[in-house]
C-alpha cells in the first residue's frame, strides 16, 4: 500500500509496523491466540471460580491498512468480545493484540489513551450510545478534547462542522441534543464522534442492525465513502451476511468464540466449506421467491449451546448435519480438554475452514 | 358459519372474489390515529386487504409505516385513549370485529386470532410456568379440564418440536432459549385451533439458523392445520418463501400490493422497488454500491402533500403533490398506488432484460 493518508504522525503515535522484522508491512492489527474468558463464580461467602465463558478463545486475526474484514456469526458467538478486547474493553486473558507492531493488551494510563486515538468504534444502538445530556456538537468534538487535537475554541467548533459535513448532516445541527435527530441521523453522529480523531482502524459492531431498511443502505455507502477519504481499515461486526458480504474484503465466521472459516467475500459465499457457513447461508432469507422455493435450506438442530458448558470434541458437533464420530475427538490447537475447533487449513488460496471433513 | 352476515351492496375489487370463495379476512377501508399534543397520527389511514382460509399474507414496511396497527386494529388492542379505530370494517368469517361487544372480542383473541409478537420474553408472563400459561388458554376459551387442558399442553409443545414435552411444561420462560421461548408462543397461539395467525416482527429478534428453524415450523404448522396466516415484518426476504400475497405499506397506507412473485420480480411502486435495491442481494452479484432511498422516513403528524413518499421518490412529478394515488389494478392481482408506475415498468423491464 501506498501513503497513509491519516498515517500516525510524529508526536503520540504508536511504532509503525515496519519495525517488526520479516513482517507484511500492510497489517496494523495482528491478533494473535486471542483468548477472553469471563470467570464464572459461585458460593457465597467464600466465592471460588467454578467455570469459565469461553467468550473468545484462541483466535488469530490480521487486519491490513484500509481494509474491512467482516466478523459474522450468531450471538453468543464472540464476536462483539474480540472488538472490545482490540478497544480494550474488556480484559484479555491470554494472547497478543498488536496494533502497528506494539502489542497493546496490557497498557494502560496515558499509553492506552495514546493508543485508543487511532481506535474508533460505532456501536448497535444509536439511542444508547449517545450521551442524551450533551449536545451533537459536544459529542462529537469529545475526542478532540481527550486527545488535545484542538487548538483553540474557533479550530475546535472548524472541525465539529467539518464532521457533521463530512457525514451528511448540517453544521447548523451542532446544538441539537440526541432526541432531536431520527435513528439515521444519531448514528451518522456516532460516525463522526468515531472518525473524529482521525483513527486508523474504526470497529464497527451491528452499525446498521438497528436502522431501517432504507437508512442502512445510506449508512453503509457512507462507511464506504468515509473508507476511501480516510483509508481507514474497519472490523465490521455483524449477524447479517449480506451486509457483510457487500462491504468487506475477508469474511471470518465464528461460531463458539471460535473462527471456522475465512476468506474472502466471493470465494466464502460461492464456495462456503465448513458446514456451519453453509447452514447459515442457506438460512439467510432472499428477497426472491423462485430462488427461495427452489432452495434447499439447511436447517439446523437446536440452539447454539451454552458457551459455560461447550460440547466436547468439535464445538459444532452437536448441530452439525455431516458430523461424524471422529469429530467428538477433536481437539484444536489451542483447545485445553474440551470444546474445540479442528485447525484452519487452507483449502484452496486464502480461504481457510476447520473442519476434518473438508 | 353464516356467509350471508354482510356482502350485499359492498363490493371489493381484489381477486380474492373472482374465484367464488369467501375471504377469511377482510379488512376494508380501515383508519386508526394516534392523538396527541394536538396532532392527528394517521397510522392506518384506508387500508383494505383480505385473506383467504389457508392463505399466507406478508405485511411489509419499515417503522411507523402501520403494519402493527394494523394488526392490533384488527384485534382492537389499540391502546386508548391516545389511539382510536376511526372507521371501517374487519370482517373474519362473516362477523365484524369492530362492532362486537368487548366480551364479544375477547373470545375471538386467541381463539379465532392467534397472535404471536416480536420478543418473546415480554409476551410471556414471567412468573408464570409455560405450562400454565398453555393451559389458561386451554381452560378458558375451550372450558378444558385442568388434567385434559394439561395433556394438550404437552401435546402442543410437541407439536412445535419442544423436546421432553411433559417435564418442560414445569419450566419458567427465561429457563428456555430466545428460539424455544418463541416455540412456546407458537405453540399458545395455536392452542385454540384458530383460523388465522398472525406473526408481528416473530422471528426479527432471532438468530437467523434460529429464525429459519422457527419459519419452517410456522409454515408447516399452518399449513397441515389449514390456518391462515399473516406475517408482518420489516424483512422483505422472510416472506418471500413463504407468503402468497405480500402488502407493502409506507406511511399509513398499502402502496402495493400483489402476489409474491409479481411484488419481487415486477414491483410496480417506486417505494417496493427502493425497499429491494436498498438490501446488499446475496441473490446477485456484489454490487460496488447500494441504492439507498434519500432521505427519512416522515414523520405522520406532518406529511406531505398528495402522495406520502413523493419526497424521496425519484419519478415523482407534479401531479404526486397535488392527487394521492389510489391502490390501482396493474396486473392480474396486481395493485400499485403510483401514477408513475408505466414509467417504472418500462424502466424496469428493461434491467430485467440486461
Amino acid at each position: 500500500m501506498t501513503e497513509v493518508a491519516n498515517s500516525p504522525d510524529s508526536a503520540g503515535a504508536p511504532v509503525p509496523s515496519t519495525s517488526r522484522g520479516g513482517q507484511d508491512s500492510d497489517v496494523i492489527l495482528d491478533i494473535r491466540n486471542l483468548k477472553v474468558h469471563f470467570p464464572v463464580r459461585r458460593g457465597f461467602i467464600i466465592r471460588r471460580q467454578v467455570g469459565a465463558v469461553k467468550a473468545v478463545d484462541g483466535v488469530n486475526l490480521t487486519i491490513r491498512s484500509g481494509e474491512t474484514v467482516g466478523l459474522v456469526g450468531e450471538s453468543g458467538s464472540g464476536k462483539t468480545t474480540i472488538g472490545r478486547a482490540i478497544l480494550r474493553l474488556n480484559k484479555v486473558t491470554t494472547g497478543e493484540i498488536d496494533f502497528f507492531g506494539e502489542d497493546i493488551t496490557t497498557l494502560d494510563g496515558s499509553k492506552l489513551r495514546r493508543v485508543r486515538r487511532h481506535l474508533g468504534t460505532v456501536f448497535q444502538d444509536p439511542y444508547g450510545a449517545l450521551n442524551p445530556r450533551l449536545t451533537a456538537g459536544r459529542i462529537i468534538g469529545e475526542p478532540l478534547i481527550v486527545h488535545g487535537l484542538t487548538k483553540n475554541k474557533q479550530d475546535y467548533e472548524e472541525q465539529v462542522g467539518q464532521l457533521l459535513e463530512t457525514v451528511g448532516l448540517n453544521r447548523s445541527m451542532a446544538s441539537r441534543y440526541p432526541h432531536e435527530f431520527s435513528g439515521g441521523q444519531r448514528q451518522r453522529i456516532g460516525v463522526a464522534r468515531a472518525i473524529a480523531a482521525k483513527p486508523n482502524l474504526l470497529v464497527l459492531d451491528e452499525p446498521v442492525s438497528a436502522l431501517d431498511v432504507s437508512i442502512q443502505a445510506q449508512i453503509i455507502n457512507l462507511l464506504d465513502d468515509l473508507q476511501s477519504e480516510f483509508n481507514m481499515a474497519y472490523l465490521f461486526i455483524a449477524h447479517d451476511l449480506s451486509v457483510v458480504r457487500h462491504i468487506s474484503d475477508k469474511v471470518m465466521v465464528m461460531y463458539l468464540g471460535k473462527i471456522v472459516e475465512v476468506g474472502d467475500p466471493d470465494e466464502l459465499y460461492n464456495n462456503p466449506l465448513h458446514p456451519y457457513t453453509q447452514a447459515l447461508l442457506s438460512a439467510v432469507p432472499l428477497p426472491n421467491p423462485r430462488m427461495e422455493r427452489q432452495r434447499e435450506r439447511i436447517v439446523l438442530r437446536g440452539d447454539i449451546p451454552s458457551p459455560l458448558t461447550p460440547p466436547a470434541g468439535c464445538v459444532f458437533h452437536t448441530r452439525c448435519p455431516i458430523a461424524v464420530e471422529a469429530c467428538k475427538g477433536v481437539r484444536g490447537p489451542f483447545a485445553d480438554n474440551e470444546g474445540g475447533v479442528p485447525d484452519l487449513r487452507e483449502i484452496s488460496a486464502g480461504h481457510w475452514a476447520a473442519c476434518i471433513k473438508v | 358459519m353464516n356467509p350471508t352476515a354482510h356482502k350485499t351492496d359492498l363490493q371489493f375489487p381484489t381477486d380474492m372474489d373472482l374465484d367464488g370463495t369467501r375471504p377469511l379476512l377482510e379488512v376494508r377501508n380501515l383508519r386508526t390515529s394516534f392523538f396527541g399534543r394536538g396532532e392527528e397520527v394517521r397510522a392506518v389511514d384506508d387500508v383494505s386487504f383480505s385473506l383467504k382460509t389457508g392463505e399466507t399474507l406478508g405485511l411489509v414496511g419499515e417503522s411507523g409505516c402501520g403494519k402493527s396497527v394494523t394488526a392490533l386494529s384488527i384485534l382492537r388492542l389499540v391502546p386508548e385513549p391516545q389511539g382510536k379505530i376511526l372507521g371501517g370494517e374487519v370482517w373474519l368469517d362473516g362477523v365484524d370485529l369492530l362492532s362486537l361487544p368487548d366480551e364479544g372480542i375477547r373470545a375471538v383473541r386467541g381463539s379465532q386470532i392467534g397472535m404471536i409478537f416480536q420478543e418473546p420474553m415480554t409476551s410471556l408472563n414471567p412468573v408464570l410456568s409455560i405450562g400454565r400459561q398453555l393451559t389458561e388458554t386451554l381452560e378458558i376459551h375451550l372450558g378444558m379440564t385442568k388434567h385434559a387442558a394439561k395433556d394438550r399442553a404437552a401435546e402442543l409443545l410437541n407439536m412445535v418440536g419442544i423436546p421432553d414435552a411433559t417435564s418442560r411444561l414445569l419450566d419458567y420462560p427465561h429457563q428456555l432459549s430466545g428460539g424455544q421461548r418463541q416455540r412456546v408462543m407458537i405453540a399458545i397461539a395455536l392452542s385454540c385451533d384458530p383460523k388465522l395467525i398472525i406473526a408481528d416482527e416473530a422471528t426479527t429478534a432471532l438468530d437467523v439458523t434460529i429464525q429459519a428453524q422457527i419459519l419452517e415450523l410456522l409454515a408447516r404448522l399452518t399449513d397441515d392445520l389449514g390456518t391462515a396466516l399473516m406475517i408482518i415484518t420489516h424483512n422483505l426476504g422472510v416472506v418471500a418463501r413463504y407468503a402468497d400475497r405480500v402488502n407493502v405499506m409506507y406511511a399509513g397506507k398499502i402502496r402495493e400490493s400483489g402476489s409474491a412473485d409479481e411484488i419481487y420480480d415486477t414491483p410496480r411502486h417506486p417505494y417496493t422497488v427502493g425497499l429491494l435495491d436498498s438490501v446488499p442481494r446475496l441473490d446477485r452479484p456484489k454490487g460496488s454500491r447500494l441504492k439507498s432511498i434519500e432521505g427519512e422516513i416522515p414523520d405522520l403528524a406532518n406529511l406531505p402533500t398528495g402522495c406520502a413518499y413523493r419526497p424521496r421518490c425519484t419519478y415523482a412529478v407534479d401531479r404526486c403533490a397535488a392527487e394521492n394515488p389510489p391502490l390501482a389494478k396493474v396486473g392480474d392481482s396486481h395493485a400499485s398506488a403510483c401514477w408513475e408506475w408505466p414509467r417504472l415498468a418500462e424502466e424496469q423491464g428493461q434491467t430485467v432484460v440486461s
